[in-house]
């Protein structure tokens, strides 16, 4: 063998032991790395000696071609008008026929856009609403009512209304704090019983949920794009891209002490759209 | 018997004259050229391994049990489309090598995209004759965006499934239309029955069709239109010069595909890549953190982290958050790439036809508005990973905020201004010496000698290519001898 074609028949070699290998191996059950690794050889071996082959192997050679002109010759273009134009005056001629197509395509055209429609149900008002009522049971991921007694101060947990667990737009984060320290907008005195407070776990910004509590100041953050919101103030946003406070669920615990909602929030949850007043 | 399958297909098609001109067909050579082939031979892994993953993948939302060998999710409620996936890495055979391969090679098809047009720009390819060929181009890097998404978004686990949450959010936030456009894509409020098994048909039908078009548009184009080439010593605007097609250039391209492959597939099988399993399956009250998309939605991802948080409420009406860095900041960012070629052309007045690429360094104002445009998006991207930067560096998240809203007004600007202006003197080093040709009479004496002194001064290399090249209007630096055909006569003895 030559010098030259060494190289090249390495890699040809290669690639061949390596794709008997990879059959080798899924014959013998597969094993995903291997699997990779020896398809990467019988690849490359082949792709490796195919270069070598051209740059070593084959005469260097570099061919020199005319381009052509990047537009027609103007007689060819003037033809071409012309002909565009014989066809449009034979056309323009039936002037009746020529709109009643026009007519025609765009009628065609808005039937089909219609289907469209059947893609989604209307919005209506699903964005407004919850499926939090009042008195239903505030249930955990698992199915647990939540006791007073269940919270320590700072201790959180999402709760879902009753026959909806897992619902996307009624999620809700539920946070146990100090009373004392809670400063809530006017109006809202009764809806934070022993310091349970209850925030739409949907951010406001984007919708991711609103997962992490940072008890050391008190503040929800979504982790998707660092919305910051203040627990003890009504969940206003302290930092990042979220420009509404998450609204609060007016809450209360009843004679067994579980916790209940007291109506559904008093205004769209999540981010914001064209029809939000 | 090839020479019998040949005569045949001509005897139908009469093609031998084409064919024996495509084969003789001048490829230039150039590293940079490689860049768009490198996302072809990735579309082509892509099929190959995205046609294995549809036979087992489940394109629905319907809640199964894992009952499966993955220990840890045992039991778990989920969608049938995760569990699919789950089968796919633990029980198909090659089943996760042919995944990571797939999702491998789709990172490399969109960072080769990039690099391509980032090449074709700073080149100048894209100007007369070539503009629409840059509008496909970017047609292909949209859809190649959309096939990125949608295909990271199937597996429903909790990471894609929180994108798709980030996703409907941001078609909420359009004026007007916005809701009806959510509920229509998404079938109704998120999340849907039906959103995977709509990704699912853009995914493996809707977007590999666009892109396939697309891309036969982009080669045939490429084709008619000839190949632009690097200026130097025997290159004019009329020729193009390059390894024949047949055999030599054929060889290195099947040869450079085929490296491409060996590479997604060593990273496929050695480098895990979504496991998706770690994730866990979507729920939408459940997020992890830190939470990334694929590197090519770094920037949009970026922009709804840094964006401020201006909500505009008008005569009852509410134009959300998302908007601006969701939907207005990608269509101004796609409408001046696309807009790019005409924009020049208004500004420096040059509407010839181009077949020479320019250095970056000959075109100061275009380097300069690609490094500004090139710094904005590289900062977005970093931004992307705000909450990985703070943890790394143990940065307050506030901090990084504060300072890339700074960096993002501040540094564009500066780079592209240092850039236009670092270009232009390299420019005029080039032009130094040949701007000055030599001028020296000699008269021959009737004795044989000579009469009058040659002013004695160095002259490089580089500026007699370019006093030879003067003639021809071209003012490209031409210090390119590599670039000399290099003909080996005892290589023609195989």
């Amino acid at each position: 063998m030559r010098g030259k074609e060494r190289p090249v028949a390495v890699c040809f070699t290669l690639s061949l032991l390596s794709g008997l290998g990879l059959a080798v191996c899924y014959i013998a059950g597969g094993q995903p790395q291997l699997e990779g690794a020896l398809l990467a050889v019988s690849l490359g071996g082949l792709g490796a000696g195919l270069i070598l082959w051209a740059k070593r192997l084959l005469p260097n050679e570099e061919i020199t071609e005319q381009r052509e002109p990047p537009s027609s010759p103007e007689p060819e273009r003037a033809a071409l008008r012309t002909e565009i134009e014989r066809g449009g005056e034979t056309l323009g001629r039936r002037r009746l026929l020529t709109r009643l197509l026009a007519g025609a395509a765009g009628a065609l055209g808005l039937a089909l856009v219609f289907p469209i429609r059947s893609l989604g149900p209307s919005p209506g008002d699903t964005l407004f609403r919850t499926q939090w009522r009042a008195g239903s049971l505030a249930l955990n991921a698992t199915g647990q009512p939540l006791h007073r007694d269940d919270l320590e101060i700072d201790g959180v947990v999402t709760v879902f209304p009753q026959e909806h667990i897992g619902s996307a737009d009624s999620q809700t984060i539920v946070v146990r704090v100090n009373p004392a320290m809670l400063a809530l907008p006017p109006g809202r005195e009764n809806w934070a019983p022993e310091g349970y407070v209850a925030y739409s776990k949907v951010c406001t910004h984007a919708g991711c949920p609103v997962g992490l509590y940072l008890a050391a100041t008190h503040e929800l953050r979504c982790p998707c794009h660092q919305s910051t919101f203040d627990v003890l103030t009504g969940a206003t946003p302290t930092y990042g891209p979220a420009p509404r406070p998450l609204p609060q669920l007016p809450i209360e615990f009843d004679a067994d002490g579980l916790l209940r909602a007291r109506s559904d929030y008093h205004e769209p949850v999540g981010p914001g759209f064209w029809d939000r007043p | 018997m090839i020479r019998r399958a040949v005569e045949g297909l001509d005897d139908r098609l009469a093609a031998a004259s084409f064919a024996r001109r495509a084969l003789r067909k001048a490829f230039p050579d150039h590293w940079a050229f490689m860049l768009g082939e490198i996302a072809m031979y990735c579309f082509i892994i892509l099929v190959l391994t995205g046609t294995f993953l549809t036979f087992f993948y489940v394109a629905s939302t319907e809640k199964v049990i894992y009952h499966g060998p993955y220990a840890p999710l045992r039991g778990h409620e989920m969608s049938a489309a995760y569990a699919s996936v789950l089968r796919i890495s633990y029980e198909v055979r090659a089943g996760l090598v042919m995944r990571q391969i797939h999702h491998w090679a789709a990172v490399v098809f969109i960072a080769a995209i990039s690099a391509h047009i980032l090449r074709v720009f700073f080149t100048g390819a894209f100007r007369r004759p070539r503009e629409i060929n840059w509008l496909i181009g970017l047609t292909l890097l949209l859809a190649g965006l959309g096939a990125g998404f949608t295909g990271y978004s199937l597996p429903d686990d909790l990471l894609s499934g929180t994108g798709v949450r980030i996703a409907y959010s941001v078609l909420l936030s359009i004026p007007v239309v916005g809701t009806w456009a959510a509920f229509l894509v998404f079938g109704g409020e998120f999340p849907t029955s039906d959103f995977i098994g709509r990704l699912f048909v853009l995914h493996i039908m809707l977007i590999p069709a666009i892109i396939a078009g697309a891309l036969t548009a982009h080669l045939l184009l490429v084709w008619h239109q000839k190949h632009t080439q690097f200026a130097g010593p025997g290159r004019t605007e009329d020729t193009v010069s390059g390894s024949p097609l047949w055999p030599v250039y054929a060889m290195k391209s099947v040869g450079l595909g085929l490296m491409v492959a060996a590479v997604v597939a060593l990273l496929g099988g050695l480098v895990q890549i979504n496991a998706v399993w770690l994730y866990g399956p979507f729920m939408p009250s459940t997020v992890s953190s830190p939470a990334q998309p694929d590197w090519y939605l770094g920037w949009l991802e970026g922009a709804l982290r840094i964006a401020p948080n201006w909500e505009l409420h008008l005569f009852g009406h509410t134009i959300a958050e998302p908007f601006l860095p969701g939907v207005v900041l990608p269509g101004i960012v796609f409408t001046i790439l696309g807009a790019w070629p005409f924009i020049e052309r208004r500004i420096t007045g040059d509407d010839r036809p181009h077949n020479l690429l320019d250095k970056p360094r000959d075109a100061p104002m275009r380097s300069g508005v690609g490094g500004a445009g090139l710094t904005f998006m590289v900062l977005l991207t970093v931004m992307g990973s705000n909450d990985v930067l703070s943890t790394f560096f143990n940065v307050p998240i506030e901090t990084i905020d504060r300072l890339a809203r700074i960096l993002i007004v501040v540094l564009p600007p500066v780079v592209g201004y240092a850039t236009f202006r670092v270009c232009r003197s390299l420019g005029r080093i080039d032009d130094h010496p040949a701007a000055a040709p030599l001028r020296v009479e000699i008269h021959r004496t009737a004795t044989g000698g000579f009469e009058g002194e040659p002013e004695r001064r160095p002259i490089s290399p580089a500026a007699l290519a370019h006093q030879a090249h003067h003639g021809d209007g071209a003012d490209e630096e031409s210090h390119d001898e590599e670039r000399q055909p290099v003909h080996d006569p005892a290589e023609h003895q195989d």
